[in-house]
């Protein structure tokens, strides 16, 4: 067994510290005040998927690179860490042998039960989660959770998509119905009928967040289906999109920008944006400040962004997509106000009720908005 | 005399399989080296990160428990000359049965809630595999097929049933069952931070290895193995054999599942599908089928998937990396087969 079986993980945790590993434990209060400027701000990574995946794990590890690019900062990080107890080992291993002082574990499965039940255990290690879950008083206060309103993308995206669309026939291919899911469906549609009032999204659900064959062929069914534009929300977007350019129709895209992989189709898409959400983590940390716990944003806030147009985008197309992101820029865009109606007819947002991007409400979306075809049935 | 006679077969695997391993480290160590690692640095960086702390050892640990429960899911049904690899299968409606059993009973005294999951757990990855096994006897399906495509059809109906029926509606983006409770829960083996599935996983290895090795009912089992008619004649009851050993093979996938659930996550969801089963495979081929061979195997296997983290970090490695090392493992393994009975040294003093 182990050579210092006897000693517990606290006391190894209180001699590495002793070495100077763990600089962190000393700290008084609060993360940041415990190191001189000189310190580098050490920050660890965790992905679930490949760091290149064309997805979810490479926007993150964009971030992760252009913030590990600071001088002052060391960033580190693994990737296709599955969401059972070895995330906490990594987790841990993260803090114990390479003394990081703020970990990002960027799948959502990762905050329940596994954040929640490592972060006490490290009260000057901050755990800051992709997902926004974070409540105030219900959860350890070194966590936090930052995530943007990538459907504000996805609704300038959908412009893009009704304004160029022939047929007025939209493909979606979707992980799982699930809240996050369902108002991208449903921005992107909205996004759409903006432009195209009576345009359609056909959306099918593959079950999981990254089942490759399943996308191609449902990417293959919905273009015989007569869609001429195609978007996802799948953990890689990778094959939807070579899949829709070999089948010549265009394509948006989702979370990093594609146009590399459907040059020809690749109308816009929508991107996250985290080196902006790390740096600024980095900083308030190098300086010591108190780090939020809760940390959203759009388009104005600069967590998600809109790729640039492909030049077959016609010109009007831009215009009406560039008119709804100045919108968004200023704060006046509203999404999701009535009259609404759902796709089984039902009033979904009743006339003159407006909720605005922050509003819970719109976090537990079960529904999707008239136009889409397709059913939120698994 | 006996003894010599027992060693002697206990050393030509043991040699062989050693001899294995060296070789696969040396080819592993010229493919780090081919990507601009320096093989001996990735090693200690290994060793630290695998066996090189208590803390390390426990990571090791945690991540060996469930792989020792999902080998005996191949390992048992070997000794019938079955290939079975539904241990993934059996994990995920072993969890889910296990699950669902803790809600039915939410007043009941953990001890009680945490037997009878498991119980569940144990019954219900049992049919499942005994399905396998029963296609094979009965229908003349081949077990390694059908074994496969149980996994897809346990994963489908996990996902079907966390997503509609019992679905907690908190779990918005995450869907999942109701939480068994706190109370429920597995706790921790004390002075570690390791949950008691890993005393599981070794009591389950032993008492497979004594029933395989030490009863009639193992012996049988392994004249079946060697050749079906022979034992028919002898009288053995092949088939109920048969169900008998995919049941135990798959009740001890089913325990996993259920300590995925009662020690970790505390509902049933998606994330039992974690390729347990799958990895499970390789470390029975590696311990040759042997129960009590899969303790050390998983904690190596364990112990390289502990160390894909820090090799990251420290060398900026890709995680398939660790599965470059699994892959030459199991094709170097897979060749030393071949090599049994070949070294005229170890056989003469065996005969002696």
């Amino acid at each position: 067994m182990a050579p210092s079986h006897k000693l517990t993980r606290r006391q190894v945790l209180k001699g590495t510290a002793a070495v100077g590993a763990l600089g962190m434990l000393g700290s008084l209060d609060w993360l940041g005040q415990a190191w001189g400027a000189q310190d580098k701000v050490k920050m660890g990574f965790i992905f679930v998927g490949p760091r290149d995946d064309y997805g979810y794990n490479q926007a993150h590890f964009e971030g992760k690179s252009a913030v590990a690019k600071l001088d002052w900062v060391k960033a580190f990080d693994e990737e296709k860490v599955p969401e059972t107890i070895e995330v906490q080992k990594s987790m841990e291993s993260m803090v114990q042998l390479d003394g990081a002082q703020v970990l990002f574990p960027t799948s959502f499965g990762y905050f329940d039960p596994h954040i929640l039940k490592v972060a006490p255990q490290y009260p000057n290690v901050l755990f800051l989660h992709c997902g926004g879950l974070y409540q105030e008083g219900k959860h350890p206060k070194n966590v936090g959770s930052y995530f943007g309103y990538i459907d504000e993308s996805q609704y300038v995206a959908g412009i893009v998509a009704g304004g160029m669309t022939k047929t007025g026939k939209l493909g979606f291919v979707a992980a799982k119905p699930i809240p996050q899911v369902l108002r991208n469906i449903n921005s992107y549609t909205l996004g759409a009928r903006s432009v195209r009032p009576n345009c359609t999204t056909n959306v099918i659900f593959t079950g999981d967040w990254s089942l490759p064959v399943r996308e191609a062929e449902a990417t293959n069914s919905l273009v015989d289906q007569g869609i001429d534009v195609i978007t996802c929300h799948v953990d890689s977007p990778k094959v939807v999109m070579t899949t829709a350019e070999k089948r010549g129709i265009y394509c948006t895209g989702y979370h990093v920008n594609q146009s590399k992989l459907a040059p020809r189709g690749y109308l816009t898409g929508a991107e996250w944006n985290w080196a902006k959400v790390y740096m600024d983590y980095a900083d308030m940390i190098r300086k010591g400040q108190k780090v939020p716990n809760l940390v959203r944003g759009g388009l104005k806030e600069g967590l998600v962004r809109v790729s640039d147009y492909n030049q077959v985008v016609t010109e009007s197309v831009r215009k009406q997509a560039d008119a709804a992101k100045a919108k968004f820029m200023s704060g006046a865009m509203i999404v999701y106000k009535g009259p609404l109606k759902d796709n089984a007819g039902n009033v979904a947002i009743p006339a003159g009720k407006e909720y605005v991007q922050t509003d819970y409400w719109l976090e537990s979306m079960d529904w999707l908005v008239e136009g889409v075809i397709g059913s939120t049935k698994s | 005399m006996d003894v010599p006679k027992n060693l002697h077969k206990a050393l030509e695997p043991f040699l062989i399989i050693v001899g294995s391993l060296s070789v696969s480290m040396v080819l592993f160590g010229g493919f780090v080296a081919a990507a601009g690692a320096n093989p001996i640095e990735v090693y200690h960086t290994m060793y630290r990160a695998a066996f090189g702390s208590s803390f390390s050892w426990q990571n090791t640990l945690v991540r060996a428990t469930p792989l020792m429960l999902t080998a005996l899911c191949t390992a048992l049904p070997g000794y019938l000359g079955l290939i079975i690899i539904g241990g993934e299968g059996a994990v995920v409606i072993g969890g889910l049965a296990a699950a669902l059993a803790a809600l039915t009973m939410p007043t009941a005294p953990p001890m009680v809630v945490l037997t009878t999951m498991a119980f569940v757990g144990m019954v219900a990855g049992g049919i499942w595999l005994a399905i396998g096994g029963a296609l094979r006897h009965y229908r003349a399906v081949n077990e390694t097929i059908s074994s496969l495509l149980l996994n897809y059809i346990a994963i489908a109906v996990l996902n079907h049933l966390v997503t509609s029926t019992f679905r907690d509606p908190e779990s918005l983006n995450h869907p999942s069952t109701y939480h068994i409770g706190e109370a429920n829960m597995i706790g921790l083996i004390p002075g570690t931070d390791l949950h008691w599935g890993l005393v599981f996983g070794i009591v389950a290895c032993v008492l497979a290895w004594f029933l395989m090795h030490r009863t009639v009912f193992g012996f049988g089992s392994q004249i079946a193995g060697g050749n079906v008619r022979a034992a028919q004649i002898a009288g053995l009851p092949v088939g109920r054999l048969i169900l008998i050993v995919c049941f135990v093979a798959g009740a001890a996938g089913g325990l996993a599942g259920m300590v995925e659930v009662a020690a970790i996550h505390g509902r049933a969801n998606d994330t039992l599908n974690a390729n347990y089963g799958y990895a499970g495979i390789l470390v029975a081929f590696v311990a040759r089928n042997n129960p009590l061979a899969i303790l050390p195997v998983a904690v190596l296997l364990g112990g390289i998937r502990a160390s894909s983290g820090l090799l990251q970090r420290a060398h900026e490695l890709p995680d398939a990396t660790v599965l470059v090392m699994q892959g030459i493992i199991f094709l170097v393994i897979l060749f030393s087969e071949t090599l049994y009975g070949r070294f005229s040294q170890l056989q003469k003093q065996g005969v002696a």
